[in-house]
């Protein structure tokens, strides 16, 4: 059943998410909403970053041209482009460690006003694993988040303190939801922008964390 | 030096032990050594303790020494598309060890380079650091990684020539480079074994100081995720 969502929908969050991203950059973006993000940025020339060993990750192949050799972080098949390099993975988390690429965009569970920041794994439930968002989180310039607000529940997921493990400590910088726009900073959270027809009463209502001006 | 051999088995006659080290090529189902994981397995070699970032789909690549239970230990970075493992994991008859994939990586780049440990942010203030020792550099917080040193190394490389300088293709290059340069003993399937002189020396990615046995394939190379986009009609 699909529920009601107030506010930016998914695509709209992705084009939101789009707009952080400047001409020249190397991004790695995540998978689900974060993907959505390379459909929106125009005329900016972005580098999209695949951590398994890709700079310049083009668009998924025509049916009949998929390759075994050619595959995103989540092991889809894409393709290149003309300015495409292919890398080792030691070399690949080199530029994601050494800060060289520019910003990641990734999905979340959970974010606390400190920046920390869950998204790999829920106690007693299936353990997947990690991947690359430790290193990502860790390494790369700049962390957005973009996430939905709350949970099936209606219970925040911009916390004061994450509860599930978490993947980096105090690593991210802004997070976007269906409700708008919010930036870490000492003390809290800041509004920086409200999603389309939401208040920011309502904004404050779904958030547990501290809010500051 | 003949570094060539006639198949897997023989590539990996005398390098098999129970309780070895194994260290493994391949990211999800690209660029994995599929032959030599077949013939671990019919060799029936056990408690193995295999690096490796992903650990193959039920019924294909690492999936097949899982099957078999000749797996004690995984170190790896995510094994969500495995079933069987999920079940052995959550019995306690396996163990893991989750790295952060860059960690993973470079613990095999820096095991190969003869460093023994380097400092990283990957994972502080997480489960990860928990128990590594904590150093402060320039006013922020690193844990130290272990280098990897594995017993042996299985990879999957595009082209070989004879004398064990590799080529890789595309996204499957991936942990395959850092797999190979940790091992005691290293060794390679490819496509295609071309004769010494043929590859470009600028060319090559991976010199052979680092692959000490080859073998050619045909190798299945199954797609893990079959994307596409449809033609625009005209």
């Amino acid at each position: 059943m699909a529920v009601e969502q107030k506010g930016w929908d998914r695509n709209q969050m992705a084009a939101r998410a789009a707009e952080e991203l400047e001409d020249g950059m190397y991004v790695n973006l995540g998978i689900g909403i974060p993907t959505l993000v390379a459909n929106y940025v125009g005329d900016k020339d972005i580098t999209l970053q695949s951590e398994n060993g890709m700079l310049g990750m083009g668009p998924f192949p025509y049916e009949g041209e998929e390759d075994a050799d050619l595959i995103n972080a989540g092991k889809q098949t894409i393709t290149e482009l003309n300015r495409t390099s292919y890398f080792d993975s030691a070399t690949s988390f080199a530029m994601i460690r050494g800060g060289k690429i520019a910003a990641a965009i990734l999905g979340a569970m959970e974010v606390a006003e400190n920046g920390d920041l869950a998204n790999w794994m829920i106690p007693k439930k299936l353990v997947k694993g990690m991947g690359g968002a430790m290193d990502l989180v860790a390494g790369v310039g700049r962390v957005v988040v973009v996430m939905d607000h709350t949970n099936k529940a209606g219970e925040s997921k911009v916390l004061k303190a994450c509860t599930l493990p978490l993947t980096g400590k105090g690593v991210v910088d802004r997070i976007i939801t269906n409700l708008g726009v919010l930036d870490v900073v000492p003390g809290g959270l800041k509004i920086v922008q409200l999603a389309d027809g939401i208040s920011e009463d309502e904004l404050r209502a779904s958030t547990e964390a501290t809010i500051v001006n | 030096m003949k570094k060539v051999y006639a198949n897997a088995t023989e590539a990996l006659d005398g390098l098999l032990k129970d309780g070895m080290l194994i260290a493994a090529g391949g990211f999800g189902l690209s660029g994995i050594p599929e032959l030599l994981i077949a013939a671990i397995r019919d060799s029936g070699v056990k408690d193995l303790t295999v690096a490796s970032n992903n650990a193959g789909v039920d019924d294909f690549g690492l999936g097949l020494l899982l099957q078999t239970r000749q797996v004690k230990k995984m170190i790896s970075s995510y094994v969500g598309e495995n079933a069987e493992f999920m079940r052995q994991y959550l019995s306690g008859e396996l163990e893991l060890e989750f790295n952060p994939q860059g960690t993973l990586a470079e613990r095999m780049r820096a095991g190969g380079a003869g460093i023994p440990g380097f400092y990283t942010k990957t994972g502080v203030g997480t489960v990860i650091a928990e128990g590594k020792p904590v150093m402060e550099f320039d006013g922020q917080e690193y844990i130290l990684e272990r280098g990897i040193v594995a017993d042996l190394s299985i990879v999957k490389a595009w082209k070989a020539d004879d004398t064990g300088n590799l080529i890789f293709r595309k996204t499957a290059r991936n942990f395959n480079p850092p797999a190979a340069m940790c091992g005691k003993v290293c060794v390679a399937e490819v496509e295609e074994i071309v004769p010494r002189g043929s590859i470009d020396p600028d060319h090559i990615h991976l010199p052979g100081i680092y692959v000490h046995r080859i073998i050619q394939g045909p190798h299945e190379k199954r797609i893990e995720q079959r994307t596409t986009r449809k033609r625009e009609e005209a």
